[in-house]
């Protein structure tokens, strides 16, 4: 079998440079990479384009990398829990593309099967269509979207083999799955490194094909948004 | 006159039995609150989570499991985790049968704009952009003015849009409103509003139909 395994994160990230354009695994503070996020960090690399539904919390996440000015441009679906990054928009140091949600997740998918672009009736008629190529299908009209191009994936797993072979937890999976195998390298940090043969292969959620790199990472913090309880 | 509450309350009436259904956030999220006992439904929470339960009881939070708000949520029996390009593709494909959301405007065309206002701080679409141009059925669940008492039904919006020619059927504290060729159609009145104000408080076309009748709220 092929063997992914990296010792650490460090190892897993070599190769990141300035102005590279990386994706992050997640949903809100939900299945973000938080060992690759730490790492990026220390190593003050600028310039980037950031992929990633949403842009974390001002202490927590992507707002880390905000924080210490590393994203020239971040393309999102939704970045409302974020005060630093209100700033920096405002300013005009930060630029900012706003996605649909779905075709955010869409591109990463078409990148990562080999799709250069799909016609999809979102947007249509709004300004995320404008210089967009629209084209009648079904009576319906569509708007063409491309796929993204990406240097790295940072993708954050609850359990993975020595091959690169993953599983997701609950609504963890979120970006986490179509992202994994849609940039050039691919780096996937789990909660639990198992060696070859420990997981049954009809749980495998992402095959190692898709994997260059895998990690046992540590100190998940794992911070909840939003905590709602019903009384019992 | 509707309180947000009773709005959620009719738009649960347009649920049916085996509906897969999702709910914005907002006056949406309080339509779970009053599905009929003896249908099945199964919500749809679109970071990837069909069977979506209540919150969870102290203790039984999970950060990785939420909904597309960022609360805890639970899941119930029967329910399934996927990915965001598989819970974009039960939208697109039209796999989900009713979305409920909620909007600043909607015109009398069925265009509609709930995501941005210009020179105010812009958060993002999130799905609701993937929603209205693809469910199959949109119910708008919202108050009939904004706060400076301004309709919100017009003849065209003025905000930026979401979605064009895409909401089928709006409740508001006032009433019920199909959109048709012929712009609102006011098919039910809410108890205690008289139609001359719902013509004050209503900027697009609208008409009233023949078989007008007063809001019905059932207690489930």
């Amino acid at each position: 079998m092929v063997i992914k395994k990296v010792n650490n994160v460090i190892e897993a990230l070599q190769g990141v440079k300035p102005g590279m354009t990386f994706m992050f695994g997640g949903f809100g503070l939900c299945g973000i990479p938080e060992n690759a996020i730490e790492e990026l960090v220390h190593l003050r690399i600028s310039d980037l384009t950031c992929i990633s539904n949403n842009a974390g919390v001002d202490d927590f996440g992507l707002g880390l990398l905000l924080k210490s000015r590393q994203i020239k441009k971040m393309i999102a679906s939704y970045v409302g829990e974020n005060a630093e990054f209100e700033r920096q928009m405002l300013s005009g140091e930060l630029n900012v593309e706003l996605t649909p949600q779905g075709s955010l997740a869409e591109k990463c998918r078409a990148a990562k099967v080999g799709i250069p672009a799909f016609f999809t009736p979102t947007g249509y008629g709004t300004e995320i269509a404008e210089g967009k190529e629209v084209r009648e299908f079904n009576g319906k009209p569509h708007i063409l979207e491309n796929a993204y191009q990406a240097d790295f994936s940072f993708i954050k797993a609850w359990k993975g083999d020595e091959a690169g072979n993953v599983i997701f937890k609950a609504t963890a999976r979120n970006f986490n799955l179509p992202m994994c195998g849609a940039a050039k390298i691919n780096v996937v940090e789990v909660e639990e490194l198992v060696p070859i043969g420990s997981l049954d292969p009809n749980q495998i959620q992402v095959p190692g094909v898709f994997v260059q790199r895998i990690f046992q990472g540590t100190s998940y913090k794992k911070p909840i948004e939003q905590l709602t309880l019903s009384e019992s | 006159m509707l309180t947000k509450d009773q709005i959620a309350q009719r738009i649960a009436q347009e649920i049916e039995d085996g509906f897969y259904v999702n709910l914005g956030i907002g006056i949406p999220t309080l339509v779970a609150n009053h599905v009929p006992k003896d249908i099945s439904v199964a919500f749809h929470s679109e970071n990837g989570l069909l069977g979506m339960g209540p919150f969870p009881t102290k203790g039984h939070e999970d950060a990785d499991l939420i909904n597309a708000g960022k609360q805890t949520v639970s899941t119930l029996p029967g329910a399934s985790f996927f990915d965001s390009a598989t819970s974009f593709g039960m939208i697109r494909g039209q796999h989900i049968d009713l979305t409920v959301l909620g909007a600043m405007q909607v015109a009398e065309n069925g265009d509609i704009a709930n995501w941005k206002i210009p020179g105010k701080l812009v958060k993002g679409m999130g799905g609701a952009m993937d929603l209205v141009a693809s469910a199959k059925r949109i119910v708008v669940a919202m108050m009939h003015t904004n706060r400076n008492g301004e309709s919100k039904l017009l003849d065209r919006c003025s905000l930026p849009l979401t979605g064009v020619r895409c909401i089928q059927k709006v409740v508001t504290n006032l009433g019920v409103f199909k959109i048709t060729k012929e712009g609102f159609l006011m098919t039910e009145i809410a108890p205690g509003v008289t139609i001359e104000e719902v013509k004050q408080a209503t900027v697009g076309k609208l008409e009233i139909s023949s078989k007008l009748k007063e809001i019905t709220i059932i207690n489930y």
